[in-house]
């Protein structure tokens, strides 16, 4: 089994978990989406840590976030397909 | 894995089971807590509860107050109880709703005697309790009188993919067992309430929980001043990667499985009634709030997912702790019970981290002390729910 160094809940997801200690900066990136057993390849612009978020899209401001194939926020500023996905550039909508 | 039928319990006089065997010194008031730990220190084995407390408090907070005090008196992990307070008349309160159980309580109070005399009257009978307690011996239980409660920490992205659903899994697993389980934390559903809600077992159900989470987050809506960044999502789960409470919401849902419905919804340390089953409870997503509110109404062990490391634990409820964050299982080892980091790099299943979950809490059930307990980890934190008068 390759190495998977990030993951996605769900195949309607555009953000992937990151599950190695640091993405590898402007490599490709090996994702596994649980639900339906298949792999992806991602770009990594970044060094992206243990836990955080990859981008899985490009995303314009007001775009929503997908994880666990729910809405978990608004993006607040652009995000580019293989970039950090955090606070920085993702607000709830909730409080 | 076949689902184990009994553990190695302590029946007690009302026939709960508790799995630990603790003579508890309780005071009803802060001002009491200087009293109660002295007692504990005279009587090695005993343990004083302090906290904050227990003065001035009236109506829904006072009732909270009580029902949390009275409750932990209550739980079978609890033999016997030495209550503390600086007055006669609710120190009484405490021991009468406690005695209900049929456990062996007593009520000593400080003024006309001062902290001196009452801690050597209430050494004296604390003494006997702990030798009481001593000589009572486990039993084989069904698994049936377990009471099981879940709630997690420091959350972060590896508690949502992994050790969530471990809970989840172990759950649904003891969906038809006849366990009492229980999650709570009301606020960390936000974003996942409509999920939530049809989860219960019926629509009144479901009524009875999106009541409860509105009530919760007008409460937040009226008195936030921000977007609640680094409370809620905390510091901690910022850093871990979680972004939004949407986000920690779906991640805190993982715990109830995929099929489990949930029977009832419980005030804040109310005691369930309904039978075996899932519940949830209306708490604070504070780690030590929350269990200890679980843990008041009568649940005697509880599992705690954690992601960046969240060291909590209980002074009668042990808590046992999982984890799937890798750097969390290497750097804060000592406080982990059960390490699914594996899940991660796909060298673990579900199904096998639910079962190694199951046996974990076994053993801990037949006696096996948690890392909580063994580091001295006795976090008791009232919830209040405003000011005194």
């Amino acid at each position: 089994m390759s190495n998977t160094d990030f993951i996605v809940h769900d195949k309607k997801d555009n953000v992937g978990v990151v599950v190695v200690e640091n993405t590898p900066e402007n490599q490709e990136c090996t994702g596994w989406i649980m639900e339906d057993d298949s792999t992806i390849k991602i770009k990594a612009n970044v060094k992206i840590p243990l836990g955080h978020k990859i981008a899985l899209k490009d995303f314009k401001t007001g775009d929503t976030i997908i994880k666990y194939g729910y809405d978990i926020g608004k993006v607040v500023a652009e995000i580019k397909k293989g970039d950090h996905v955090h606070v920085h550039n993702v607000k709830t909508k909730k409080w | 894995m076949a689902l184990p039928k009994t553990f190695q319990g302590f029946r007690r006089e009302n026939k709960r089971v508790g799995i630990r065997n603790h003579v508890i010194i309780l005071p009803v008031d802060d001002i009491s807590n200087a009293c109660a730990e002295a007692v504990a220190n005279n009587i090695k084995g005993t343990v004083a509860i302090p906290h904050s407390y227990g003065r001035l408090q009236f109506g829904a907070d006072l009732e909270l107050f009580f029902r949390t005090i009275i409750g932990t008196g209550k739980n079978p992990n609890v033999a016997a109880v030495i209550v503390i307070g600086i007055e006669p008349k609710w120190t009484q309160k405490v021991v009468d709703a406690i005695a209900v159980t049929g456990k062996p309580v007593e009520g000593f109070y400080i003024e006309r005697h001062g902290d001196i005399e009452t801690t050597m009257r209430a050494s004296r009978k604390a003494k006997e309790f702990l030798q009481w307690a001593s000589e009572k011996t486990r039993e084989e239980c069904p698994i049936s009188d377990l009471w099981i409660s879940t709630k997690c920490g420091e959350s972060d992205t590896t508690s949502g993919l992994a050790s969530c659903p471990t809970v989840g899994n172990m759950f649904d697993k003891l969906d038809s067992s006849n366990v009492h389980m229980c999650f709570g934390e009301t606020s960390e559903i936000t974003g996942a309430e409509t999920v939530c809600e049809a989860r219960a077992k019926s629509p009144e159900v479901g009524k009875k929980f999106m009541k409860t989470w509105n009530e919760y987050n007008n409460f937040i809506l009226e008195n936030k001043t921000n977007d609640l960044s680094e409370s809620q999502p905390t510091a901690g789960n910022i850093a871990g990667g979680l972004t939004t409470i949407e986000e920690k919401a779906f991640g805190n849902m993982q715990k109830i499985g995929k099929t489990i419905k949930y029977i009832d919804v419980l005030e804040p340390a109310e005691e369930p009634s309904k039978g075996g089953g899932l519940y949830f409870m209306d708490t604070s997503s504070a780690a030590a709030e929350c269990v200890t509110l679980q843990a008041a109404a009568g649940f005697v062990v509880h599992l705690f997912p954690t992601g960046q490391g969240n060291i909590i634990g209980n002074p009668i409820e042990p808590v046992i702790k999982l984890t799937a964050n890798p750097l969390t299982a290497r750097t804060m080892s000592e406080h982990i019970d059960l390490d699914v980091s594996a899940i991660l790099r796909r060298e673990m299943n579900m199904d096998q981290a639910g079962d190694a979950l199951i046996n974990e809490t076994m053993r801990v059930a037949n006696g096996r002390i948690t890392c909580a307990e063994a580091l001295g980890h006795k976090e008791f934190v009232i919830t209040k729910l405003y000011r005194s008068a």
